[in-house]
């Protein structure tokens, strides 16, 4: 049985992928039975090309995409070298982690509903400062220019791939960066060309991951993103959900140019990153020392705090809209408060919170039990995990959801299962088995195996030992793959959207659905929910632990192994 | 059936500390280990019940190796040739729950998520009532002093105490041999001294054919047997 688990695996992660892509290719070529369409040209790639503003949507797509990553990385990259094992560091580690599990879509709402022009910022300032009497007739969110989306993007891949370093970090030796100071390198570049180099190495497919994210996102895009035009992703979206059915094809066209356009921003990335490489090495040989670096570090501390003050301010500020009765410009606070949004949305709230709840506790359980028999599966056959593999895990999320999940719900429609709950929960365990996989893989390999020895030579078989001894022993990180695996679920907005084919709305669907129509004590409360039910999970995934094994030292957080 | 342990002294009757007897010892059969380059060492040996026999030499020559050779854990990149024998059976492709051999590794490996009676009823074979069992584990525990510390956390317990209660978890699982890992490098010298006279008092009493491996003479002079010194990889 066990030894099926690396095929089944296989299945789940390629098969929704190639099949999905594949339909969808064959689609854009005009061949879809379950539309009535039966040609091959090249028609429905001419008609998106030619849809009016389609090359400002597709710059738009590339240029976010790798200005996101690149200033997210940067700002992580420097924070990191400036301020590692520093207190402020350690303050910084303890803040973003609840950061991490915020949804990008309730980000989206806060940042929102903090930088728009009667935003909390400029009620800060008002009238005191500026005068407003009424909010300011600027374009700061949905500006043409996508900055309110890209900067959407920052402050969530920030704490992403700041947690993606701190995972690489033990792998690397910290005496370097020493060994560079005192040869006289400021301390922000002696740590980026001793100990970098080897941390990038191993953050690279995050990187690209975040990449690809970044070019196709669409929840970010509908709340903070350019309307007309929007970015390609959101406009394959709207292509897929038109009430003219003929439009599928043209959107199956443009999940392939959405392709083109994400692969386009990595080959641009790779260029950047020999670039970066040639222009080191050449500061490197001169001997540059670039001693002082007290702004550059006054820079990445102040971005990164900024970063995620404006997320956990953002969730205030829906907190607080979602009691909001009367707020006028310039009042900082509502002038009053009120319940009655929350009773009016009550049921509907229950019934999407509960769906939502029902298919990430699916998903994540689902994944986790095959994530613990793949590891099991590696430890009993003593494999050893090679590139390759990775490569496999990440496919999930190195190719444009919107690239395929189309294509699956053309096949889920011709298998008459789509809009069903377990379908949704199957694409979800698409995206949520990686991350799972990827946090609980580390902590279950560097688990000491001697127990395991010592528990065997007692008499105990391998069986019996998987799960008297390494599982409640690892009880603390498979239960923390869970809570994530759990929140990657919750805020699924595409898969959801289109493999429940509108019949299956979450509390994710219902927030993002109501970006359009800027009901905001209505977005308030939908965008906290999605934020409170993956925090709740997290808090449990924590506290569990420390109760079951308060009395036991060396399981406690810190403990002595 | 009275405790011959050494400190034993708030002794406890009961079903404690029951002597299993192999016949003819644990026997290393023309035993070659190799990786996938080259051979790493070979034995031919032999060891009577309630005999030592110490394996001496520097790290890096497959001590260790053998031992998970004998316990069953070989790692996939290394060959085994030869039969191992326990009390006349061959248990050479037995897998390690049925062996019935016990190791002391250089840690006490105490499992932290069971508190110190616990650790020592999962190594009881099954069978019993729970009273039954219980007894027998604290029977076990009093032989060493340690019928006290019972509920206790390993994680709070001293190196010694801890080394106690990894040797009556081995015991306790009634092994037919016991082979010993460097078990007491990691002790402070005078505690090392009572840990090595209890365990070795316990081999003899309960007669169970030993494999020690070492790389401090001082455990070798203790064990009184035959001593093997392993350097180019050949016995």
């Amino acid at each position: 049985m066990l030894r099926l688990i690396p095929i089944a695996v296989l299945l789940l992660l390629l098969a929704p992928i190639a099949v999905g892509t594949a339909i969808v290719l064959l689609a854009a070529l005009g061949w879809a039975p379950e539309f009535n369409a039966r040609t091959t040209n090249l028609e429905m790639f001419s008609a998106v090309l030619q849809a009016p503003g389609m090359w400002h949507s597709v710059w738009l797509s590339y240029w976010v995409g790798l200005i996101a990553a690149l200033v997210s990385l940067g700002i992580v990259i420097l924070f990191v070298a400036a301020f590692i094992d520093t207190r402020g560091f350690r303050l910084i580690s303890a803040a973003i982690k609840p950061v991490l599990a915020v949804p990008h879509a309730a980000a989206a709402f806060g940042l929102l509903f903090l930088i728009a022009p009667s935003g909390f910022l400029v009620r800060l300032v008002s009238p005191e400062l500026t005068g407003f009497m009424r909010p300011p007739d600027w374009l700061i969110v949905n500006d043409p220019g996508g900055h309110a989306m890209l900067a959407g993007l920052i402050i969530k891949e920030i704490p992403f791939l700041f947690f993606v370093t701190m995972a690489a970090l033990p792998q690397t030796d910290p005496r370097r960066a020493e060994i560079a100071t005192s040869l006289g390198f400021g301390h922000i570049w002696g740590w980026l060309i001793s100990v970098f180099p080897a941390i990038y190495f191993q953050i690279r497919l995050p990187v690209f991951a975040v990449i690809v994210f970044a070019t196709s996102t669409i929840d970010v895009a509908l709340v903070l993103g350019p309307v007309n035009p929007p970015p390609l992703a959101v406009r394959v979206l709207h292509w897929m959900n038109d009430p003219d059915v003929s439009l599928r094809l043209t959107a199956a066209a443009g999940a392939l140019v959405q392709l083109g356009v994400t692969l386009a921003a990595l080959l641009s990335w790779f260029a950047l990153e020999k670039l970066v490489a040639v222009l080191a090495r050449m500061a490197t040989l001169r001997g540059w020392r670039f001693q002082r670096d007290h702004l550059v570090a006054a820079f990445a501390g102040g971005a990164i705090s900024l970063s995620v003050g404006l997320v956990l301010l953002g969730i205030a500020l829906l907190l607080i809209w979602s009691f909001t009765g009367m707020w006028r410009f310039p009042n900082l606070l509502p002038d009053s408060w009120t319940v009655s949004s929350w009773n009016t949305q009550g049921a509907n709230i229950f019934e999407t919170g509960r769906r939502a709840f029902i298919i990430a506790l699916a998903a994540a359980s689902f994944s986790l039990v095959l994530v613990l028999a793949s590891l099991e599966n590696e430890y009993r056959g003593d494999i050893k995990i090679n590139d390759l593999t990775w490569w496999v895990i990440y496919v999930p999320l190195l190719v444009p959801q919107i690239a395929f999940i189309g294509g699956l719900s053309f096949l889920f429609l011709r298998l008459g299962i789509d809009g069903t709950l377990w379908a949704v929960v199957l694409v979800h365990m698409v995206f949520v088995y990686p991350y799972v996989y990827l946090t609980l893989a580390d902590p279950w390999n560097a688990f000491d195996t001697r127990f395991l020895a010592v528990a065997r030579t007692l008499g105990k078989s391998v069986n019996r030992v998987f799960w008297t001894i390494r599982l409640p022993m690892l009880l603390r990180p498979v239960l923390a793959s869970f809570a994530l695996g759990f929140a990657v679920s919750i805020a699924q907005y595409l898969p959801t959207l289109l493999i429940g084919a509108g019949r299956q709305p979450t509390i994710t669907t219902e927030a993002i659905a109501l970006a359009a129509g800027g009901n905001r004590r209505l977005i308030g409360i939908y965008a906290l929910m999605q934020t409170v039910m993956p925090f709740v999970i997290f808090a449990l995934a924590s506290l569990v632990p420390r109760f079951v094994w308060r009395n036991r030292r060396a399981l406690q957080v810190g403990g002595a192994r | 059936m009275s405790s011959s342990l050494k400190t034993n002294r708030d002794a406890q009757d009961g079903a404690g500390l029951v002597d299993v007897q192999g016949d003819a010892g644990l026997v290393l059969e023309q035993i070659e280990i190799s990786d996938a380059r080259a051979p790493l060492l070979s034995v031919n040996a032999k060891i009577p019940p309630g005999e030592v026999l110490t394996l001496m030499g520097p790290s890096g020559v497959g001590k260790s190796t053998l031992i998970s050779a004998i316990s069953g854990f070989l790692p996939r990149a290394f060959t085994c040739r030869g039969r191992i024998l326990l009390g006349g059976n061959d248990i050479t492709t037995l897998p390690p729950e049925q062996r019935r051999v016990g190791v002391l590794f250089q840690d006490t490996l105490l499992f932290p998520h069971f508190s110190v009676l616990e650790n020592v009823l999962y190594a009881l074979p099954p069978g019993g009532s729970m009273k039954q069992r219980c007894e027998e584990a604290l029977g076990l525990l009093a032989a060493v002093s340690l019928r006290n510390f019972a509920e206790r956390d390993p994680e709070t317990l001293s190196g010694g105490q801890k080394a106690r209660v990894a040797l009556v978890r081995v015991l306790a699982s009634r092994p037919r041999a016991l082979l010993l890992d460097e078990p007491f490098s990691k002790l402070d010298a005078d505690l090392r001294d009572s840990v090595r006279q209890l365990v070795f008092a316990e081999v003899r009493r309960r007669n169970l054919p030993t494999l020690l491996v070492t790389h401090d003479q001082g455990d070798a002079d203790i064990a009184e047997g035959p001593i093997l010194t392993l350097d180019s990889g050949k016995i």
